[in-house]
């Protein structure tokens, strides 16, 4: 029923480093949820983040965007520096940030608007349209990027939640590269969606490498395998490893990765 | 109601045959079904004992037995009555003469005594005087008078007085319901639809035929602006902010078990406080709406903020995620997504609050709106919020302590108006919720 995507995958040639993490510790209350973590994420690449359950690749997404922010007990600590700015610095606004660093999250969570005000709203909270008819271009080229466009260009006024859930996870990857971003944090993105909805969703984050740099968290060990160019391997809050994905998944140099990803561990 | 499998052990039994332990079960939901049957037919029935007892007792002070006089006088006559030491009883005089010869005219003969004829309209000659004093220029032409007839003779047609009963007194004798009769019978005394109660005032404790709500109802308006214009935007504000902005410690902590025991608090204590702060400490007028509506906001905001909350809490997080993730900040997050979606259940949670406060008399007793005669309506907005005025269950009660049994009447009608404006106030508040919930 289903195959891996038959797009040419290039390798990473020489890219430039978007994200700069440097000793990234993360402490919920008195919990060390992630321990020295340093790791360059890649322009124009697909970065995926494996682990098992609780390794800690989400909270470490998370501190990516400052989503953590919004927990009160949550703490991070050391440097991490988005082409060179850190996004931690008390000068930084996280609102501003995340306009910069859009974010995909594990349950397709569209605003209960039309499909229209879905896209809309993120352009239209920064200023992004000067009137209805940029506003128009905006929300058109959001929806051709988030591969939808021709699904719901008849009905943008219908309401958003009312989408299939393989569309509406489309939608928010609209949604989410409708502000311009350059970096796509995806949190477990097809995890919620059936084989079909994967395979529409993965050939997406293949194309959104042309533009972005985007960071996959994936239980799926295939499907970081088939969309990622870089694999980081999570474990109890370490980074075991990250390299190129053919080599993670042909030749890891770490044991703990490989008794992984041949299942025996996770 | 242990639901544990019997383990392999037991024997093979066919699936057609049902087994002991199944049997218990369904019994056991059987009987729960049915005592939720009962407990809902136990509260219907007691709904339906309350709206017939309402309705019957409250509907009779919607009608209005009144007598109508075709009635002229002369500029002599006013000359006279006027210069008369006692002039209410010289018009008195002239009504009853009136009164006679018309009967006279339908070839009716009943002897009666000038008393009577107070015992059943009560002091007519004041009311008559008052009216040609203010319209001199209907001297001379002829006027109908719709006069309301005493409450017992109110009562005899309603059926609260009968003949039987009625005991010779100097409110009603016995010899006076045939007059009554005669009356009736000739058209005099007719039954009518009692705009007045409505619309009218409250009058002193001894003319309950004249007493209305209209004045009180005003009040109560007046008093649910107040309410709802400060406890609405405070509440929800208070809320939003506790939910969404306040860093969790022990101080909100303290205040969210403050806020859960101020809702349980007795709305008398807010009585007492707004009696010491509103009135004596700054001196707000007493009696007044604006003080009423005050203290009933208080009473109020605890049920706003907790269901504003509540309703807040309900918004799944990743509503909130979704607008963080765009770039939104947490201002714009709580307004354009979180408030609208909690909207509906702010307004459910501020409609319960406004009912309550509309039906609350306690605190009113204290800040002077209960035992309040409100006789006029007030003259404009302001006059509205500061004149001294009664509110709906205040006049109720005032009215159900009163002596007189016609006054009783009234409280029953006063009860039937007090809840169809919490009905109006509901079904405003179920429209807005719809559009709410369209909006999505």
């Amino acid at each position: 029923m289903y195959d891996a995507p038959h797009y040419t995958r290039q390798e990473t040639g020489v890219t430039d480093v978007k994200i700069k993490a440097q000793d990234v510790q993360v402490y919920y209350g008195d919990n060390h949820a992630i321990k020295d973590v340093t790791v360059d994420i890649q322009d124009k690449t697909v970065t995926a983040f494996i682990g098992p359950s609780g390794c800690g690749k989400s909270t470490f997404l998370r501190c990516l965007n400052r989503m953590n922010d919004t927990i009160d007990i949550c703490r991070v600590e050391g440097d991490i520096r988005i082409d060179g700015d850190d996004i931690y610095d008390k000068r930084v606004d996280p609102v501003q940030l995340r306009a910069k660093v859009g974010m995909v999250f594990q349950k397709p969570n569209p605003f209960p608007k039309s499909i229209y005000d879905n896209i809309a709203y993120g352009p239209r909270i920064h200023g992004m349209a000067r009137n209805k008819a940029e506003m128009d271009d905006i929300v058109e080229r959001a929806l051709r990027r988030g591969a939808i466009w021709d699904e719901v260009k008849d009905r943008l006024q219908a309401p958003g939640t009312g989408l299939s859930g393989g569309q509406q996870q489309r939608l928010c990857i609209a949604r989410a590269v409708a502000t311009e971003p350059e970096v796509l944090l995806m949190d477990e993105p097809c995890s919620a969606l059936d084989p079909i909805a994967t395979a529409q969703v993965e050939e997406l984050i293949d194309e959104l490498r042309q533009n972005y740099a985007v960071v996959i968290v994936t239980h799926s060990m295939q499907q970081a395998a088939r969309v990622s160019q870089k694999t980081a391997f999570f474990h109890l809050g370490n980074l075991v490893e990250y390299d190129d994905t053919s080599k993670i998944f042909t030749n890891p140099e770490d044991s703990r990765t490989e008794s992984y990803i041949t299942g025996r561990i996770g | 109601m242990t639901d544990i499998s019997m383990g392999g052990s037991a024997p093979k039994s066919s699936l057609t045959t049902v087994d002991a332990r199944t049997r218990k079960r369904n019994a056991a939901e059987k009987r729960f079904r049915a005592y939720g049957l009962t407990a809902i037919a136990i509260g219907l029935l007691f709904l339906i004992v309350l709206a017939v007892s309402i309705i019957r007792s409250g509907v009779p002070a919607f009608t209005q037995t009144e007598v109508h006089i075709d009635f002229t006088i002369t500029q002599e006559q006013f000359d006279d009555a006027e210069s008369q030491m006692l002039k209410t009883s010289a018009y008195q005089k002239l009504f009853i003469a009136a009164l006679q010869s018309q009967l006279e005219d339908r070839g009716l003969e009943v002897s009666f005594d000038p008393a009577a004829i107070e015992r059943l309209l009560g002091k007519t000659g004041g009311t008559i005087r008052e009216y040609y004093r203010e319209n001199p220029d209907q001297i001379g032409t002829p006027v109908r008078f719709e006069l309301a007839a005493s409450s017992r003779v109110d009562g005899y047609f309603k059926g609260r007085v009968s003949r039987d009963t009625v005991v010779d007194s100097r409110f009603l004798m016995v010899s006076d319901l045939d007059l009554v009769d005669a009356l009736h019978d000739v058209g005099i005394i007719t039954q009518a639809f009692n705009w007045n109660f409505i619309t009218g005032s409250d009058t002193g404790v001894d003319n309950p035929g004249g007493a209305g709500i209209g004045v009180s109802v005003i009040g109560s308006f007046f008093m649910m602006l107040v309410v709802l214009v400060l406890s609405l935007p405070i509440g929800v504000a208070a809320s939003i902010y506790l939910e969404e902005f306040a860093p969790q410690n022990w101080f909100t902590d303290l205040i969210e078990v403050n806020i859960s025991n101020l809702a349980a608090v007795p709305s008398i204590v807010f009585g007492i406080l707004g009696l010491a702060v509103f009135i004596q400490f700054m001196h707000l007028p007493q009696s007044a709406p604006l003080v009423g509506g005050l203290v009933l906001t208080l009473m109020t905001l605890p049920t706003i903020i907790i269901s504003t909350r509540a309703s807040l809490k309900a918004v799944p997080p990743s509503i909130r995620e979704a607008a963080l993730g765009v770039g939104a900040s947490k201002m714009q997050t709580v307004f354009h997504h979180v408030l609208p979606l909690a909207a509906p259940g702010i307004l459910t949670g501020t409609i319960i609050g406004l009912a309550q406060a509309l039906g609350e008399t306690a605190p009113l007793l204290l800040i002077g709106m209960v035992g309040f005669i409100a006789r006029a309506y007030p003259e404009g907005v302001v006059s509205g919020f500061v004149d001294p005025n009664s509110a709906m269950p205040a006049q109720i009660y005032t009215w159900a302590a009163r002596a007189d049994a016609g006054f009783y009447e009234k409280a029953w009608g006063g009860i039937i108006i007090l809840l169809i404006f919490l009905l109006t106030m509901n079904i405003i508040a179920i429209i807005l919720r719809r559009r709410f919930e369209r909006r999505w």
